[in-house]
């Protein structure tokens, strides 16, 4: 089994790609102990680095990573759908702000 | 690979008790104007290092103790020797030496008025000489890893940041902690959005209120710019590279503490003083200044990761760069020391990650340079909290 995803809490809602992923592909997702967690199969092409739902997942509900909310979902939610700024906000601060001009694209 | 429990480490256990695991001679200047004479000083002696830097005239304040508190931290600082600081007058010259002293190690000041730069540096230079001689014939001994204070920071931050990178140091702390180490994080403004889960992992309810007037001071200070740091984060390039919102970005970068307890609060380069464990210090997410403060504060060691590949170094305080970015490693090896790519290849798991870390952490504590010493990233950045009278 191709192992193409990590986790960083076994339960949490979303884990990572760590390589491109592409819609149809079955995966085995991990946690960073090491340990496989389940097994997914990718219905959105997903980058390395972006996030895959790992259960499904209802509009306005919270999306567990790292073990916490790091926001809430704007839609319904498939297993093995990719999750981003398309179906993902944040629940803590939205809008725009003049700092990213002030700052640039870092740190 | 050598598992790391069974490297010997060695380093220099100064008059105080405190270990260093380099050996300066530092030259420190007081202000702008004696930048001349402390680069005199080390181009004339070999073995000296000097810290020059743009500030320390007509600062007042809280801005000038922040100066002051950064130049005796680094003379105290275990990976030194011995110092020499020099001035444009005796008074603010001789508060850093005696400040210095208390550590016990050797420290001598030098003031340019009524002497002259030529004077003033054939003066120093001759004290310089018997330091260096007096710091190589200092032998390395034995010492353990609870005796290195070891400080982290993550920037030019990405995806494999918080996926992997982080995370290893989080798994490095956790075992630094239990074996009783001191250690730092810091960065108030960049964990926006995961405040509370740094508030949660305070000891006691006045530690996590410490941490929160300094990240709300912070937010203050941003917004009386006339800028928002809420709502700005992630950025566009981090939006690109994967994460989605703040929470994620900041729960990312709260990795590097792992699973510790935040046993206290410091402010900008204020030494540890309580009991082992993690301390968070207020301070400025810019690399340079941060790892700065760290130094200050008394690091010996810091451990630095990123992502689209942060260069920088210290002068004092050896900077171990961590990058789980292959694009990182395949570009940018020179600045490199620990690639810990081979977790998003299944390679190996979280704890192999911490391995190779702390592996290569021994190595650089027994003497191998870190790639930005190599490289001469001698960064010293000044925080400055305000305009100069």
């Amino acid at each position: 089994m191709k192992k193409g995803i990590l986790l960083h809490e076994a339960d949490d809602d979303v884990g990572v790609a760590t390589m491109d992923l592409a819609a149809g592909e079955v995966v085995q997702a991990l946690t960073l102990e090491g340990e496989a967690v389940t097994e997914i199969e990718l219905v959105d092409d997903v980058p390395l680095a972006h996030k895959v739902a790992m259960k499904p997942m209802d509009a306005n509900q919270d999306v567990v990573e790292y073990g916490r909310a790091i926001g809430s979902s704007t839609t319904a939610i498939l297993v093995g759908a990719h999750v981003h700024t398309h179906n993902v906000k944040g629940k803590r601060w939205s809008g725009k702000s003049q700092i990213v001009e002030h700052l640039g694209d870092q740190p | 690979m050598t598992d790391y429990k069974d490297i010997s480490l060695t380093g220099y256990r100064r008059a105080n008790g405190r270990v260093g695991i380099r050996n300066h001679v530092l030259l420190i200047s007081v202000d702008d104007i004696s930048n001349a004479a402390v680069t005199g000083v080390e181009s004339l002696v070999r073995g000296t290092l000097a810290l020059p830097h743009p500030y320390g005239r007509l600062q007042f304040g809280a801005d000038l103790d922040l100066t002051f508190n950064t130049l005796i931290g680094y003379g105290k600082n275990p990976n030194v020797a011995a110092a020499i600081v020099i001035g444009i007058e005796p008074n603010w010259t001789n508060h850093i030496v005696d400040q210095i002293a208390e550590t016990g190690k050797p420290v001598r000041g030098f003031s340019i008025e009524r002497t002259g730069d030529l004077q003033t540096i054939a003066d120093a230079a001759r004290v310089a000489q018997e330091l260096v001689q007096y710091a190589t014939e200092l032998p390395r001994v034995p010492v353990e890893w609870n005796e290195i204070l070891v400080s982290t920071k993550c920037g030019e931050s990405d995806t494999t940041s918080g996926l992997a990178s982080n995370p290893t140091v989080g798994r490095v702390f956790d075992r630094l902690e239990e074996g009783g180490s001191t250690l730092i994080f810091g960065e108030t403004t960049e964990v926006t959005g995961a405040e509370d889960k740094v508030m949660e992992r305070c000891v006691t309810p006045e530690v996590a209120a410490q941490f929160k007037r300094a990240f709300d001071d912070y937010q203050d200070l941003v917004q009386s710019q006339g800028v928002n740091l809420l709502g700005s984060q992630p950025t566009e390039g981090n939006i690109r590279g994967g994460l989605t919102t703040i929470e994620e970005k900041a729960l990312g970068n709260v990795e590097k503490m792992g699973r510790c307890t935040v046993v206290g609060y410091l402010d900008q380069a204020e030494a540890p003083a309580g009991p082992a464990g993690l301390y968070f210090m207020d301070s400025s997410s810019a690399a340079a200044e941060m790892v700065t403060l760290c130094c200050a504060a008394g690091a010996t060691l810091h451990l630095f990761t990123t992502g689209q590949g942060n260069i920088i170094g210290n002068p004092v305080l050896p900077t171990m760069k961590m990058t789980a970015n292959p694009l990182t490693v395949e570009t940018m090896s020179e600045h490199i020391d620990v690639d810990v790519t081979g977790l998003l290849r299944f390679e190996y798991n979280l704890d192999g990650a911490a391995d190779r870390t702390m592996e290569m952490m021994a190595r650089t504590i027994n003497g191998r340079l870190t790639c930005a010493e190599t490289l001469h990233h001698d960064e010293f950045v000044l925080t400055k909290l305000y305009r100069s009278a």
